[in-house]
């Protein structure tokens, strides 16, 4: 759509919308600096909650997991991700594929308590055949991979789609196989995507609750587990701190990621301009 | 079809392909077994289906007593009704405070629509149980809202919202309103302005033009948007946990509360099984406009 003035009453329900959305972490952020313990009394600048966080050993082992889970599954998702995406973009018709479409797509609207119990009831009855995988830290990168496969595969076949073949036909032409022309065309095209797909999986990883507490098992515990039974109780300033500080990271994380697709974009227009000339 | 004389593409199709059937969709071909067996005091805590008898021969030991029970206990179907409903008006309000946001955004321009996008986009990547956590602290009795309303003189008593359905909206509408802004701008912004300008030089009012050219062309999205949020929201477990009250009890906390209160797996799944049932209408619409739309 061409630049138009929109009309106040639009700008300011686009306002209204973003504010409703942003005040509640503005104000967790507030209060995560406040000295005082009651929620409600503001008992001066202070930044202790942050400080005990460190001597929570509780937090700190679950955060541990947490992060090596997001680590892990999120590289397996790049890996079976990006393998989707080809697949779905580059062959046009094979057996499965529609298949593969809905599996794609499923995990994004699935509600998560429904992943979670059917994963449960598959890892129990694999251990029951196999005596594979104990439930812990494998079930949770195995159930992880498959909604972060689905967010990955849906970034890079966008970028796919929009690649210009003809670079890597011109490879092909000069000798390459398909494997190599691939690799060194085509994949440093949609790198940027793919590391968007990782950066998007590592921070839905690091927030799961509902399909982790269902198969993490007795033992395991991550960081959204251990949050969610404090929160539960009752609100506790040190979760203010905590929340904070993964708000600030995660943050720090998508505008990486959006930078790094925009940069890409820009740095391929200005290419494509400079060769036309 | 014949996969073209390439068998290196397979290397390609297989490795995602298998793993989403097994770590996907046959699961759900295993919750649909268990909601058959009964509980049983061992581990896992259910009864055999499949099983062989002393002389190898294949038997199957199906209860249709989980289903039944859900006929009959009536917390199912309350919970169920409960969790349409208010994933249904959830929806709309979400729509009707999206969509004028989508539209504002899809008339700005460039420069102003990418930071508008990453501003609309920040919260849907941020943690959710961290915002649900958050507006909490907005909505308790001595919370943002209550605080700053007493402040200003213009209540006596802090509202009551936590623990009503009313958190629970809330909780949805700020948690999911991403989901409705963005595929709603994915389709306005591609909208043809010459068409609007067409309608206008043919003598049609703004009001008109909208309703006839905007809201139809823009129907995918409104739909792809609506669908976004109402899937999630039927299942929705982290908002009435936390922000609801014994009143809102939704299907996603009955799962919940049946698998790990009560330990009665086999309820759960057939709960899970006829939920799945429920929702596949609404998914199937998702993905038939969602393919759609990457075909395009």
């Amino acid at each position: 759509m061409t630049e138009r003035r929109s009309s106040a009453a639009l700008l300011s329900v686009l306002f209204f919308g973003i504010a409703l959305l942003y005040l509640p972490i503005l104000v967790l952020i507030g209060y995560s600096f406040n000295a005082s313990p009651l929620v409600n009394v503001w008992g001066g600048f202070s930044t202790t909650w942050y400080g005990q966080l460190l001597h929570n050993r509780q937090l700190l082992r679950a955060a541990l997991l947490s992060l090596e889970v997001a680590v892990t599954a999120s590289s397996g998702a790049v890996v079976l991700g990006t393998l989707a995406a080809t697949a779905l973009v580059r062959f046009a018709r094979f057996p499965g594929r529609l298949l593969l479409t809905g599996m794609v797509n499923a995990p994004l609207v699935m509600p998560e308590i429904i992943t979670g119990i059917t994963q449960l009831l598959l890892f129990v009855s694999m251990m029951q055949l196999l005596s594979w995988p104990h439930r812990g830290f494998t079930t949770i990168v195995l159930s992880h991979v498959t909604f972060c496969t689905a967010y990955v595969t849906i970034t890079v076949q966008a970028r796919l789609a929009a690649a210009d073949r003809s670079l890597e036909e011109a490879a092909m032409d000069l000798g390459a196989g398909p494997a190599r022309a691939f690799v060194e065309i085509t994949l440093p095209i949609i790198a940027p995507a793919i590391l968007a797909g990782w950066l998007l999986s590592f921070t839905l990883s690091l927030d799961d609750l509902v399909i982790s507490s269902f198969v993490a098992g007795p033992g395991a515990s991550t960081l959204p587990m251990v949050i969610y039974s404090k929160v539960k109780l009752g609100v506790s300033p040190d979760i203010n701190a905590l929340a904070s500080l993964i708000v600030c990271a995660v943050g720090v994380c998508i505008i990486g990621a959006g930078y790094l697709m925009t940069r890409s974009d820009r740095r391929r227009a200005l290419q494509a301009q400079l060769a036309a000339r | 079809m014949k996969p073209t004389g390439r068998p290196g593409r397979w290397l390609i199709i297989l490795p995602p392909l298998i793993f989403l059937l097994v770590f996907f969709l046959i699961p759900f071909a295993f919750a649909f077994k268990i909601s058959f067996a009964e509980t049983a005091a061992r581990v896992p805590p259910f009864t055999d289906v499949i099983s062989f008898t002393r002389e190898h021969h294949l038997q199957l030991t199906l209860t249709l007593g989980n289903y039944r029970y859900l006929l009959t206990d009536q917390v199912y179907g309350v919970a169920y009704l409960y969790s349409l409903r208010t994933a249904f008006f959830s929806t709309l309000i979400c729509l009707a405070l999206g969509y004028p946001m989508a539209y504002a955004i899809a008339r700005s321009s460039q420069s102003a629509q990418g930071l508008l996008l990453l501003i609309i986009m920040l919260p849907f990547w941020t943690s959710f149980l961290l915002r649900v956590y958050a507006l909490e602290g907005i909505i308790r009795d001595t919370g943002f809202l209550n605080t700053a309303l007493l402040y200003l003189g213009l209540i006596s008593h802090p509202l009551r919202i936590m623990r009503t359905s009313l958190a629970v909206y809330l909780g949805i509408i700020y948690s999911y309103l991403p989901f409705m802004v963005l595929p709603l701008f994915a389709t306005l912004e591609k909208l043809d302005p010459t068409l609007l300008e067409a309608a206008a030089d043919l003598g049609s009012t703004p009001r008109r033009a909208f309703l006839d050219i905007t809201l139809p062309l823009s129907l995918p999205g409104v739909i792809a948007g609506s669908m976004l949020v109402f899937i999630p929201a039927v299942g929705e477990f982290v908002i009435p946990s936390l922000l609801g009250g014994p009143n809102t009890l939704m299907i996603g906390r009955v799962l919940w509360d049946e698998f790990f209160g009560n330990h009665d797996w086999p309820v759960a799944s057939a709960v899970a099984i006829a939920f799945l049932l429920l929702l596949a209408g609404p998914i199937a619409i998702y993905q038939y406009y969602n393919v759609r739309q990457l075909e395009a």
